[in-house]
C-alpha cells in the first residue's frame, strides 16, 4: 500500500517537478486566446471629399452552428424574441452552406436597441447564439458609382487564396469580409487595415472571461479618387432609363473623372449577404446590371474610329490633310458595294468634311490603301483592343482585328484567311472591330494630350490616417506617341468641326465652349443574350449610339467615350450626354432632366 | 452498550462512548481540507455539503455502537436483499445515460449496487467466520461465487467503476482470509491471460476509456479531453500550487466534474505538491489506523471486515488520484472523504462507524 502511494508521489513528482514547465503553459494556452480585432475598413471619398464608401457600427445576432444542436429550433425559438424574416432564414441558410461549423454567422444584422435588449434578457436560452458588434460597410450614395467601388462580401475560398497568396493570413483572422469586385477588390490589402489582436482569458468553452493584454487594430487606408462623385451623378441622371456606359477621363493625367455603367446596382445589398431573390434579380435581369459595360463590354466603334484613322493616314504619309475623293455613294470592292450612309454621297470629300460629316466612302478607300496589318499596328499603339490597366481587376481586351488575330481566333483554314473586303468595313469601325468604352476614352485622351497615354486610374490618393501621410498615385505614362503637332491640330480642328457644323452640331447648339466630338454609331447584328420578346425585339436589334469627345478644344481638361446600347445614331442619343457632362465640367450646370433623345436622324452618321 | 445501560452519564459522554478519537481526529483533519478545497471547487455546494456531513456522522455513530456480533447476523440478509435488489434493477431499473443502475421505488430512486459496498465484505467476512479453522478447498469456490455473482450484475448495468470496486472489497476479504500465494499467483496469470475474451465483453465506451488512457493526445477534444485537462491541472500546480481560488484549470472549466470525481485536480493544481503529499499522508494514518484496529480485531469476522474496510478507503483514493492524474482508466470512483456528494458520504462513514465498533469491542469479554 505504502509502495502504491509512492508510486502516486512519484507521478506526482514527475508532473509537478520534472514536467512543470511543460504543464504550465499548456494551462497558460488553454487559458489564454488571441482574439483578432478586425480594423475599420479605409473609407472611399471622391475627389472633392464627398463619401462613397463608409463604416457604421449595428448589433448583429449570431448563432455558431457547431455549438447548436437543433439549428431549426433555436432559430424558431429566437423568432419569439428578435423579429426574423424568411428572407433571414433564407440568408442564413446559404451562408451555412458556404461556412465551416466553427463560424458564428449573422441570422438577423442591423437589431435595434429595444431587439439587443430583449435578447439579453433571455440570453441563458440561447447556449452558442450571441449579440456582437459590428462594423458594416455603407454606401451612402447608393447605386452612384457602384460599378467603379465595387461591393465587399463574406470571404470565401476564393478569397482565401488571393488572402494566402499576400501572405497575409495572420492578419486576416477574424476578418469577415473581402472585396469582391471594384475598388474595393483592387484595393483590398489597403482599405483593410492592420488587424489588433486582445488576450483574453478564456473558459473552456471558449467565452472570455476578462481581456488581459490589447493591441489596438490600425484602420486601413482612405482612398481618395480621381472621380467626381457631382460629375459622375450628372452622367447617370442624363442616361435616365437607358443603357450603356461612360468613362471621362482627365488627359494629362489619365485620373477618371466619371466611370458609368448603366444601369447600376446598390452595393449595399451586399454587405450582409444578398438575399437570394435580390442576387437573383440582378442575375436575371435582361439589363445585366452587373455587367460593368465600362471595361466588359466591347463595342464596334462605328464611325468614332474614323478620326483614329485619319491620323493614322497622316502618320503613315497615305493622305494629306488637302487631298480628296469624289464620293459616288458608295464603293465597290470585289465585287461587294459598300453603301455611304448618306444616298448619292458627300461629292468632293477631304479629311476635314470625312470627318465632319462621316464619309463612309472616304474610310472605305483610306482602309484599302492602308492595309489591315497598318491599320491595327497604328491602333494598338492608340490603346485598342489591349486592356488600358485601369486599376479595377477584370478588364476586357476587346478585338483589334489584324491577320495574325484572325489566324488565332478561327479554326478552319478557310477562316483563318483574312479577305481584304474585310479591311474595308474596319476602316468605318465596324466588321471584327470591338472596343471598350475605355479603350475609346483612352485613345480619344491620346488625341486630346497630344500623343501621351497615361495609364487610366482611379485613385489619387491613398491616405495613411495614421501617420496621416497621403501617397499620391503619380500618373504613368503608358507611351509618348512620336506624332506629329501639326496632324493632331487636323484632327483636332475635324473633331471640332463636328460639334459645330457636323453631325455633332445639333447636341452642342449653343454650347459657350469649344469642343471636338466624333459621333458614332455600330449596328447590332445578333441577339446576344437577348431572348426573343415581341415588342422588346426591335428595341434590342436597334444599333448602339457612340461619341468620343474632350473639352475645351485647345487646353483639355476632359476626354469621354459615351456609349448607348441600342440608342440608334450616335449623334441621336450618346452626343446629347456628352453635351450634358461637358456643360457640368466646364460652366457647372447641373442638367435639369435625362439627356434628350433626338427623334429623327440629325445627319447621316 | 450494556455499561452505558446500566451507569447514568452525562448525556455527552454517551454520545462520545463509541467514537475512536484517534480516527476521528484525523478524519476531521481531512474533511477541513476536502471543505477547504471545495470552497474553491464550488463554494455554492458547501450547505449542502455540509449537510451532507451532518449525514453521514450520524450514520457513523449509529454504526459506531452496533456490536460486531449484531452487525454478523445482518451480514446475510443485508447480501440477499442487494442481490434480489441489482436482479430488480437488471428487469425494471430506470435507463440513464444509456445505463441501467436505478431502482425507482415509488418514493425514491436507489442505486442498489451502492449498498453492496458494504454488504459484500460483511457477507464474506460473516462467511469466513462460520467456516473458520476448516476451510477447504470448497468453501474458497463458494466464496469467489458470492463475490463474483453480484459484481457480475454490477458490471452489466454497464457501471465498471463500481463492479471493480465492489469486487475489490471482496476480494480483500478473501485475500485477508489467507489465500494461498500460490493461489493467488494463479488467478493473476489467469487474469491476464483472460484480458483478451474480457476485452470482447467491455462496452464500446470502456474499451474507449482504457484506449484513451493508453494514448489521450489522439483524441485531445474529444474521449482524451477529460485525462489531458486533469493532467495539465496536476501538473501546472508544481510544487507550492497557485494558491486557493487561482487554479486558471479549475476556474476556467477545463476540469469536468471538478467539485465530484476531479476536485483532486483543483486540490492538486491550487496546492501543488505539498499539498497532494499532505493529503497523501492523511490517507496514510487513516488507513494505518484502519490497519491497527483489524490487526486488534478479536475475531476473525471483525479482523476481516476492518481490513477490508480499510483496504476499499485506500482503493478509492489509489484509483481517484490514479485517474486523476493521469496513469489509470477514467472511472466513476470518488476520492474519499472529499468528494462533493452525499452517497458517497454516507458508505464512507458507516465504514469508518463499523471500523470503530469493531475498535470498541477489541476485547474479546467486555468488562
Amino acid at each position: 500500500m505504502l509502495l502504491a502511494f509512492f508510486l502516486l508521489f512519484t507521478r506526482f513528482f514527475w508532473l509537478q517537478v520534472v514536467q512543470h514547465e511543460h504543464y504550465r503553459t499548456r494551462a497558460e494556452d488553454n487559458r489564454i486566446s488571441l482574439v483578432p480585432i478586425v480594423p475599420n475598413r479605409g473609407v472611399i471619398v471622391d475627389r472633392n471629399g464627398l463619401v462613397l464608401a463608409r463604416n457604421y457600427s449595428a448589433y448583429t445576432l449570431e448563432i455558431t452552428p457547431g455549438k447548436v444542436a437543433d439549428l431549426e429550433a433555436v432559430i424558431n425559438a429566437l423568432a419569439g424574441v428578435v423579429d426574423i424574416q424568411p428572407k433571414d432564414r433564407k440568408r442564413f441558410r446559404k451562408l451555412l452552406e458556404e461556412s465551416k461549423n466553427f463560424e458564428s454567422l449573422p441570422i438577423r444584422t442591423r437589431l435595434t436597441d429595444e431587439e439587443v435588449a430583449r435578447f439579453i434578457a433571455q440570453r441563458y436560452r440561447f447556449p452558442g447564439v450571441e449579440i456582437k458588434a459590428r462594423l458594416f460597410r455603407q454606401y451612402p450614395q447608393g447605386e452612384l458609382a457602384s460599378h467603379a467601388l465595387g461591393y465587399i462580401g463574406r470571404v470565401n475560398d476564393r478569397d482565401l487564396g488571393a488572402i494566402e497568396r499576400q501572405g497575409a493570413e495572420d492578419n486576416y483572422r477574424g476578418t469577415e469580409h473581402f472585396g469582391k469586385t471594384g475598388l474595393e477588390q483592387k484595393y483590398e490589402f489597403e482599405l483593410h487595415g492592420q488587424t489588433g489582436f486582445e488576450q483574453v482569458e478564456v473558459d473552456a468553452g471558449g467565452r472570455a472571461v476578462r481581456v488581459l493584454a490589447r493591441t489596438a487594430p490600425l484602420p486601413g487606408n482612405n482612398l481618395v479618387l480621381t472621380l467626381d462623385a457631382r460629375l459622375q451623378q450628372v452622367v447617370e441622371r442624363a442616361f435616365g432609363q437607358r443603357r450603356g456606359a461612360l468613362v471621362a477621363i482627365e488627359p494629362a493625367s489619365g485620373g477618371i473623372l466619371a466611370l458609368v455603367s448603366m444601369p447600376g446596382y446598390d452595393p449595399n445589398l451586399f454587405v450582409d449577404g444578398i438575399s437570394p431573390q435580390d442576387w437573383e434579380g440582378l442575375n436575371t435581369s435582361e439589363d445585366k446590371p452587373m455587367v460593368n459595360r465600362a471595361l466588359n463590354g466591347a463595342y464596334p466603334p462605328g464611325s468614332t474610329f474614323k478620326p483614329f484613322m485619319a491620323l493614322a493616314a497622316l502618320e503613315t504619309g497615305k493622305r494629306t490633310p488637302q487631298q480628296t475623293i469624289s464620293d459616288p455613294g458608295f464603293f465597290n470592292f470585289g465585287g461587294h458595294t459598300f453603301r455611304d450612309d448618306k444616298k448619292g454621297g458627300h461629292g468632293i470629300v477631304d479629311m476635314y468634311k470625312s470627318i465632319v460629316h462621316s464619309c463612309d466612302t472616304y474610310y472605305y478607300v483610306l482602309a484599302n490603301d492602308m492595309g489591315i496589318d497598318a491599320i491595327s499596328a497604328f491602333m494598338r499603339q492608340l490603346g485598342l483592343g489591349q486592356r488600358t490597366g485601369i486599376d479595377i481587376e477584370g478588364e476586357s481586351e476587346g478585338v483589334l482585328p489584324s491577320q495574325e488575330w484572325k489566324r488565332k481566333r478561327f479554326r478552319k483554314p478557310e477562316q483563318q484567311k483574312w479577305y481584304a473586303g474585310e479591311t474595308v468595313s474596319i476602316g468605318i469601325g465596324q466588321g471584327y472591330n470591338a472596343y471598350t468604352p475605355i479603350q475609346l476614352a483612352q485613345a480619344t485622351a491620346a488625341i486630346a494630350n497630344n500623343g501621351v497615354l497615361f495609364r487610366p486610374h482611379l485613385v489619387k490618393h491613398i491616405e495613411n490616417i495614421n501617420t496621416g501621410e497621403r501617397v499620391p498615385i503619380e500618373p504613368e505614362p503608358l507611351r509618348s506617341l512620336p506624332l506629329k503637332p501639326a496632324n493632331v491640330e487636323v484632327i483636332r480642328q475635324a473633331m471640332v468641326g463636328v460639334n459645330k457644323e457636323g453631325t455633332g452640331a445639333r447636341a452642342f447648339a449653343g454650347a459657350e465652349y469649344a469642343s471636338a466630338g466624333k459621333t458614332g454609331t455600330a449596328q447590332v447584328f445578333s441577339l446576344k443574350g437577348g431572348k426573343y420578346e415581341h415588342g422588346k425585339v426591335s428595341e434590342r436589334l436597334r444599333d448602339h449610339a457612340l461619341f468620343i469627345a474632350f473639352a475645351p478644344a485647345d487646353q483639355p481638361t476632359i476626354a469621354l467615350a459615351v456609349l448607348v446600347e441600342n440608342g440608334g445614331f450616335g449623334a441621336q442619343s450618346a452626343a446629347p450626354i456628352a453635351r450634358q457632362v461637358l456643360d457640368y465640367w466646364l460652366l457647372g450646370k447641373l442638367p435639369k432632366d435625362a439627356a434628350p433623345e433626338f427623334e429623327e436622324e440629325v445627319e447621316g452618321d | 452498550m450494556t455499561e452505558l445501560a446500566f451507569r447514568p452519564r452525562e448525556w455527552w459522554q454517551k454520545l462520545a462512548a463509541p467514537i475512536d478519537p484517534a480516527l476521528l481526529g484525523m478524519l476531521a483533519l481531512l474533511l477541513g481540507y476536502a471543505l477547504l478545497v471545495l470552497t474553491s471547487a464550488s463554494p455554492e455546494r458547501l450547505n449542502n455539503q455540509f449537510l451532507n456531513l451532518a449525514v453521514a456522522l450520524v450514520v457513523m455513530r449509529l454504526a459506531a455502537q452496533v456490536p460486531p456480533q449484531r452487525l454478523m447476523h445482518l451480514a446475510l440478509p443485508l447480501y440477499v436483499a442487494g442481490v434480489l435488489l441489482l436482479v430488480a434493477v437488471a428487469l425494471f431499473g430506470d435507463v440513464s445515460k444509456g445505463a441501467r443502475r436505478w431502482l425507482n421505488l415509488g418514493f425514491m430512486r436507489i442505486q442498489p449496487s451502492e449498498i453492496m459496498k458494504i454488504a459484500m465484505p460483511l457477507m464474506l467476512a460473516w462467511y469466513f467466520q462460520k467456516h473458520e479453522a476448516m476451510l477447504r478447498a470448497r468453501d474458497w469456490v463458494v466464496a469467489a461465487l458470492i463475490l463474483l455473482l453480484p459484481v457480475a450484475l454490477i458490471a452489466r448495468q454497464p457501471d465498471l467503476g463500481t463492479a471493480i470496486l465492489v469486487f475489490a472489497a471482496g476480494f480483500f476479504v478473501i485475500f485477508l482470509a489467507g489465500l494461498s500465494w500460490k493461489v493467488m499467483a494463479a488467478l493473476v496469470f489467469g487474469g491476464l491471460a483472460s484480458l483478451p475474451f474480457a476485452w470482447t465483453l467491455l462496452h464500446d465506451y470502456q474499451r474507449q476509456r482504457i484506449l484513451t488512457l493508453i494514448d489521450p493526445e489522439a483524441d485531445p477534444l474529444g474521449k482524451g479531453f477529460h485525462i489531458i485537462q486533469s493532467t495539465i491541472a496536476v501538473g501546472s500546480g508544481g510544487i507550492l500550487g497557485k494558491g486557493l481560488g487561482n487554479g486558471t484549470q479549475t476556474h476556467l472549466e477545463f476540469i469536468p466534474e471538478r467539485h465530484t470525481d476531479f476536485i483532486f485536480a483543483v486540490l492538486s493544481e491550487e496546492f501543488g505538491l505539498l499539498g497532494n503529499s499532505f493529503l497523501l499522508v492523511l490517507y496514510a494514518l487513516i488507513i494505518g489506523r484502519g490497519l491497527m484496529v483489524a490487526a486488534n480485531a478479536p475475531t476473525l469476522f471483525s479482523r476481516l471486515l476492518a481490513g477490508s474496510i480499510t483496504l476499499i478507503f485506500f482503493t478509492y483514493a489509489f484509483v481517484n488520484m490514479g485517474m486523476v492524474s493521469g496513469i489509470l482508466p477514467v472511472v466513476g470512483v470518488p476520492l474519499p472523504f472529499v468528494s462533493y456528494g452525499g452517497t458517497a458520504l454516507v458508505t464512507l462513514f458507516a465504514g469508518v462507524g463499523i471500523l470503530m465498533s469493531i475498535h470498541k469491542h477489541r476485547m474479546l469479554v467486555q468488562k
